[in-house]
């Protein structure tokens, strides 16, 4: 009898599942809803203004007037204008060069960081104290430091007796254009720096300890220990550290905005420099769209150094 | 092929001292066995032999060589570790030349040396694998390989089997022991399974809290364990080990149990040692009750209570009985071991 009743009471519940609980049970439905607020928020936020950047790159639109569509017309311009391509030359200048001191000196700080330090947790939050501080910030600093009058580094210099003459580093071409890079390869360090250690400590110490055994030197387990484990890591590190450069605007727009004549624009500074104080937005957004194809250029160069590596693949079989 | 000698080995680890002035020497050829609990410094006094760390005291020496401050490339001993640190980014085949390839050895005799050791080791159809694709017994063999390779006067093995299944546990087992055999080198081989121990020594050394507690052939120390400490850690299931005293005739175990003494005993007995497979069933010997019944097929391990003492058997018959009830045992005679109250054999 209680069987009986209890079935009855089960069937019911089963009967009369309300229109909504309904609703939510059809997977078309749920798939809607639960897509919604991401796909709403990637829309409006990336998609949107990604599309209409494009889209005024082919128009003349500048501020306070509807643009029309020209074409290529921005692009042939562009084309011809020496300041477009001195910021091209100046943006891979600036990503070559920063990238390899970033990576040459955050290896360092690494290799370093993973030996036995005393008071070594300390050192690494110093360490990071570059990257915590927000840019505009740091560049404030630089420009100071960069300052041709109040620099310390002329200050000391001068005191040390070095240097006469206060050194000139962002009133001329070449030494801002170095000067700027100095100061993002001390903001990059530290991510750097961090990740690469990170990847260090994932490496077996007892590897190391073969590979002592088996005879190597100090510089042979870099070779061929550390740097074909590190791999992986530091190509990821590197893709990432590529495109933050590349795109890199607020070290460079605070502490040069572009000059002395032009020299130290990036395309980013140069885009924002024609597009909103100089109002013309479809040139802007021409500058900022020609700099698609260096982008993906370093997403294809990560797609192809971070494929899985012939030893990292295949079934772990413990 | 060479002798081992650690003399008064001391290591500390800062102001802890890991290592008490240890002595072992090993005979050219021999497969010594360090055996121990976890913590014991077995794998420490290892991995000074190596050179992996410092020697704080004593000395030790290879072939006579004194090695304390010779680098560890330089000792001639080739390390089989735990995990077997095989080079995850190299295959089989490099993962064995590595060692040649740092020492410049000419191409044909890498790949000579290489398919010596893999003919030897089985693993000549595997050279061309990275470790990611081999099984733990594969990964296993190709560790030993990269240490065959170097041809060295001593192979150390750091616990190379306890990260294997039960059954190929085994199986290595006695293949490390026939390859020792074939290759005639002197092996210390680090392990905390007292099995492992027995099945492979020709000569144990059981440590324990930094100091050696008994070294020598595996059924010496089986039959004439020198201390209580050796007693309860070789052999399986371990010995019985009853506090108690003498009296009323014979050895009061605390519990109430009252057991057999052999003639002319002294008269500081202790600890009263009986090992489980010396118990025997008679129909004189003490009353016992069953506590648990465990038939293994060849033999039936029983725990047992005799008054409100606890014991371990294992009896050759086939015990049938039911916790509760109660069967007579009694203790071969012979084969009892006695420990004063410092733990050492009387």
């Amino acid at each position: 009898m209680s069987t009986a009743a209890a079935s009855t009471a089960w069937t019911k519940v089963r009967q009369q599942p309300s229109a909504l609980a309904r609703l939510f049970d059809n997977k078309a439905f749920l798939i809607v809803v639960c897509l919604l607020p991401a796909v709403g928020l990637l829309m409006t936020f990336l998609t949107y203004p990604l599309g209409l950047g494009v889209w005024l790159a082919f128009t003349d639109q500048t501020i306070g007037r509807p643009g029309v569509w020209i074409g290529i017309e921005n692009f042939e311009f562009l084309f011809e204008d020496p300041i477009f391509w001195s910021a091209v030359f100046y943006s891979v200048f600036y990503t070559a060069v920063a990238t390899v001191g970033k990576f040459a000196l955050g290896l360092w700080l690494a290799l370093l960081l993973n030996q036995h330090l005393p008071m070594k947790s300390l050192l690494r939050a110093i360490i990071l104290l570059p990257w915590i501080v927000p840019t505009v910030l740091s560049a404030i600093a630089f420009w100071w430091i960069y300052d041709p009058q109040f620099s310390i580094i002329s200050w000391a210099l001068m005191e040390m007796g070095l240097r006469e003459t206060p050194v000139d580093f962002i009133n001329s071409p070449w030494s801002a254009r170095w000067s700027l890079i100095a100061a993002n390869i001390w903001r990059g360090i530290p991510f750097v720096a961090i990740s690469l250690l990170a990847g260090l400590q994932t490496i077996s110490p007892s590897l190391y300890e073969a590979a002592l055994l088996d005879g190597a030197s100090p510089w042979q387990r870099f070779r061929h220990i550390t740097f074909p484990m590190l791999m992986p890591i530091l190509a990821i590190v590197m893709t990432f550290s590529i495109i933050f450069t590349f795109t890199d605007f607020q070290l460079v727009y605070s502490i040069t905005r572009g000059g002395p004549v032009n020299s130290t624009h990036l395309m980013a500074t140069l885009a924002f420099q024609r597009g909103i104080p100089g109002g013309q937005l479809g040139e802007g957004a021409a500058i900022a769209v020609a700099m698609i194809p260096f982008l993906v250029f370093a997403t294809l160069f990560s797609y192809f150094a971070l494929a899985r590596r012939k030893w990292q693949q295949g079934e772990s079989n413990d | 092929m060479a002798t081992v000698s650690v003399r008064d080995a001391r290591k500390n680890f800062g102001s802890t001292p890991i290592l008490h002035g240890v002595n072992v020497e090993i005979g050219d050829g021999e497969f010594v066995v360090l055996v121990g609990p976890s913590g014991c410094g077995k794998s420490t006094l290892l991995r000074m032999i190596a050179g992996l760390e410092n020697i704080s005291g004593g000395e030790i020496a290879i072939g006579g060589r004194v090695v304390n401050t010779v680098p560890p490339k330089d000792r001639d001993i080739a390390m089989v570790f735990q995990n077997y640190a095989l080079y995850p980014h190299m295959t089989v085949r490099e993962n064995m030349a590595f060692s040649m390839k740092l020492a410049k050895a000419p191409r044909e005799v890498m790949e000579e040396e290489v398919q010596r050791a893999a003919k030897i080791l089985g693993l000549d159809a595997l050279l061309d694998r990275y470790p990611r694709q081999l099984s733990g017994g594969q990964r296993q063999r190709v560790a030993m390989g990269r240490a065959i390779v170097r041809h060295p006067q001593v192979f150390l093995f750091d616990e190379p089997l306890s990260n294997l299944d039960a059954k190929l546990r085994v199986q290595m087992r006695s293949e490390i022991r026939e390859l020792q055999q074939r290759l005639a080198t002197t092996t210390i081989y680090v392990t905390h399974d007292q099995i492992e121990a027995m099945t492979m020594a020709d000569q144990i050394v059981v440590m324990n809290a930094g100091r050696i507690e008994q070294a020598g052939a595996p059924l010496a120390l089986y039959d004439r364990p020198a201390n209580t400490f050796v007693a309860g850690f070789i052999g399986s299931p371990a010995m019985n080990l009853v506090p108690g005293e003498i009296s009323d005739g014979g050895f009061r175990a605390q519990g109430g149990a009252l057991l057999p003494l052999p003639p002319a005993t002294p008269a500081n007995v202790a600890t009263y040692g009986i090992r489980p497979e010396h118990l025997v069933l008679a129909e004189d010997g003490i009353e016992a009750r069953l506590v648990v019944v465990e038939p293994t097929g060849s033999e039936t391990q029983v725990a047992m209570r005799i008054a409100e003492t606890p014991l371990v058997g294992a009896f050759r018959e086939r015990i049938t009985g039911r916790p509760g009830e109660t069967i007579r045992v009694k203790p071969d005679l012979s084969l009892v071991h006695l420990f004063g109250a410092d733990g050492r054999r009387l």
